[in-house]
């Protein structure tokens, strides 16, 4: 268990300027996740153009690994097709419960969450974003938990 | 176990205290462990493993059911421990110790029992913005069920209760007081004595949440004169999964069953029950006797260290934690009241409460970290979570001084 894995130069960063922190005003879409475990409240707002998300921000308090998470996934689902950010997110939930393979070199800079599998007790946190994204882009406005 | 208070407090030595508890031997992630987090659930003793062991190797069977030997045995053990909580709490009658699953459900069986038959449109259940979401959900739950309403008195900056607000909250309209004794999140100590004087003047009863209290103070039901009084087997050196719920005999005498069951009936046809007496009334099913027994054991062991001497060695760990934790740059102590347990709950300038917590753990430190399941209290304060290190019997010194090196380790990661 090495801290300097999980807590890297690239996470705290993200954490202590998470880009692409606020709210779209107006959105096409937009979800709200929470970790009833620690608290974590996360809201993501999306601007659609066809299947493409033009625009995204985040906003919300967690811990460095969730506010890191979600600016990571930010720059890194700007722009991207729908269908294409959904293998993004399998890739990631593989990568952050240490099932990562032969198609990581897609994740870019979200290779820094790689030392979260060494912490099952923070997977919920870095994988809040994710799944407050995907229900975004379901187009559902029921907020969504990790529980 | 009957020495006077200060020839056991001569006897506290924090060193051979510490040698009854196995776990505390072992290493985290490489490190010799540093339990702070009591307050969740505290570790058990030899004597407790050992008389739990005792039960199920040579006595069990099940109580009060058996004309066999094992079954008198296994009955024996079980209500003597109840006679030990009787005497551990001061009750007047071990009828009104009824053995419940925790603190939790002891609160869930008064709200159903006592709050059906007594919540009514327009009454109200008056807690407070300390509570525990134990001591919340069920009044929610039973105020919707009657149409009652739960009104929460407000908290003080320092984290004690607003009285005078409280005296205000209290109406013609308060049909039940429930109330921590010690905060979980904070730490803070009510002062249990003077709001059931207030309570009792306007005919209230008043239901105590004794977890966070058990194992760090004297409690005693006749002095604190609490109609009922919860707490949990776990925290006070016991096992999970058993613990008590006081209640004034006359009260529980005139409350209905909660669960229906083996035990708790004299006779039963298909058309209808005879209820047995109390405490047996409120223990439908076989009760958790191996706990019970283990609960017995564990609270003979505090009085064998002396609640006074406990209080008094925590007491010291509170005011060197608190002095230390203080004293580093971008830390602020959450909860400052007077009368404070064991806990020291904390934040840190930039660096949210999970990210403390997994930086202690690599060093082999445990504490809480999170809402302690008391959101309300983190609401009131505008935090989402603190870092919460709470004290036990068994530590000491050393384990504070490893905390500040820990609290140092995530300044110097976190910048």
């Amino acid at each position: 268990m090495d801290l300097k894995e999980l807590y890297r130069e690239v996470i705290l960063d993200h954490n202590r300027s998470p880009r692409n922190f606020g709210r779209l005003d107006p959105a096409d879409a937009s979800a709200t996740g929470r970790n009833p475990l620690c608290g974590d409240l996360l809201d993501v707002t999306l601007r659609m153009e066809g299947e493409r998300v033009a625009d995204l921000r985040f906003e919300g308090q967690g811990c460095a690994i969730s506010m890191a998470s979600a600016s990571l996934m930010s720059e890194a689902v700007k722009g991207r097709q729908r269908a294409e950010i959904e293998r993004l997110y399998e890739q990631v939930h593989a990568l952050l419960t240490g099932r990562a393979g032969a198609g990581d070199r897609e994740l870019g800079k979200l290779a820094a969450l790689g030392g979260v599998a060494e912490f099952p007790a923070r997977v919920k946190c870095a994988s809040l974003c994710w799944h407050t994204l995907h229900a975004a882009l379901s187009d559902t406005h029921l907020p969504v938990s990790t529980e | 176990m009957s020495a006077s208070p200060a020839v056991v407090a001569t006897r506290f030595d924090a060193a051979r205290v510490r040698a009854d508890f196995p776990i505390l031997a072992r290493s985290i992630n490489g490190k010799p462990l540093v339990y702070l987090d009591s307050a969740a659930s505290a570790q058990r003793p030899l004597p407790v493993l050992r008389a739990v062991e005792h039960y199920e190797t040579t006595l069990h069977a099940n109580v009060h059911r058996g004309v066999h030997s094992l079954s008198q045995w296994a009955t024996d053990a079980f209500e003597r421990s109840r006679e030990t909580v009787r005497r551990f709490i001061n009750a007047r009658s071990s009828r009104e110790i009824v053995f419940v699953r925790g603190t939790t459900e002891a609160i869930n069986l008064v709200a159903n029992s006592w709050g059906r038959g007594h919540l009514k449109a327009g009454d109200e259940v008056l807690i407070t913005y300390l509570e525990h979401h134990a001591n919340i959900v069920p009044w929610q739950m039973i105020c919707a069920a009657t149409g009652a309403k739960l009104r929460a008195a407000p908290l003080t900056s320092a984290g004690e209760l607003d009285m005078p607000a409280f005296k205000q909250l209290l109406s013609p309209r308060t049909r039940l007081i429930a109330i921590a004794h010690v905060s979980n999140a904070l730490g803070t100590v009510l002062p249990v004595q003077e709001i059931v004087r207030l309570a009792h003047a306007h005919g209230v009863p008043v239901l105590v949440d004794g977890a966070q209290a058990i194992a760090h103070a004297t409690v005693d039901v006749r002095a604190l004169d609490c109609d009922f009084y919860a707490f949990s087997g776990h925290k006070v050196y016991g096992p999970t999964g058993i613990g008590v719920l006081y209640g004034r005999e006359a009260l529980l005498e005139a409350m209905p069953p909660w669960q229906g069951g083996g035990e708790m009936i004299l006779s039963v046809s298909i058309e209808a029950s005879t209820y047995n007496a109390l405490p047996a009334k409120f223990e439908a099913g076989t009760p958790n006797i191996s706990g019970a027994i283990g609960l017995g054991a564990a609270l003979e062991y505090v009085e064998g260290l002396g609640r006074e001497a406990i209080a008094a060695h925590e007491h010291g760990l509170l005011e060197l934690a608190s002095t230390r934790l203080a004293g580093l740059p971008g830390l602020r102590l959450v909860g400052t009241a007077a009368g404070k347990a064991a806990v020291v709950s904390f934040t840190m300038q930039g660096v949210h409460p999970h990210d403390i917590g997994t930086i202690l753990d690599s060093e082999g430190i445990a504490i809480r970290t999170g809402h302690h399941c008391a959101m309300p209290v983190m609401q009131f304060y505008g935090l989402p979570a603190t870092a919460r290190a709470s004290f036990g019997c068994y530590n000491n010194a050393h384990d504070v001084e490893r905390l500040v090196e820990g609290v140092r380790k995530v300044r110097e990661l976190f910048g």
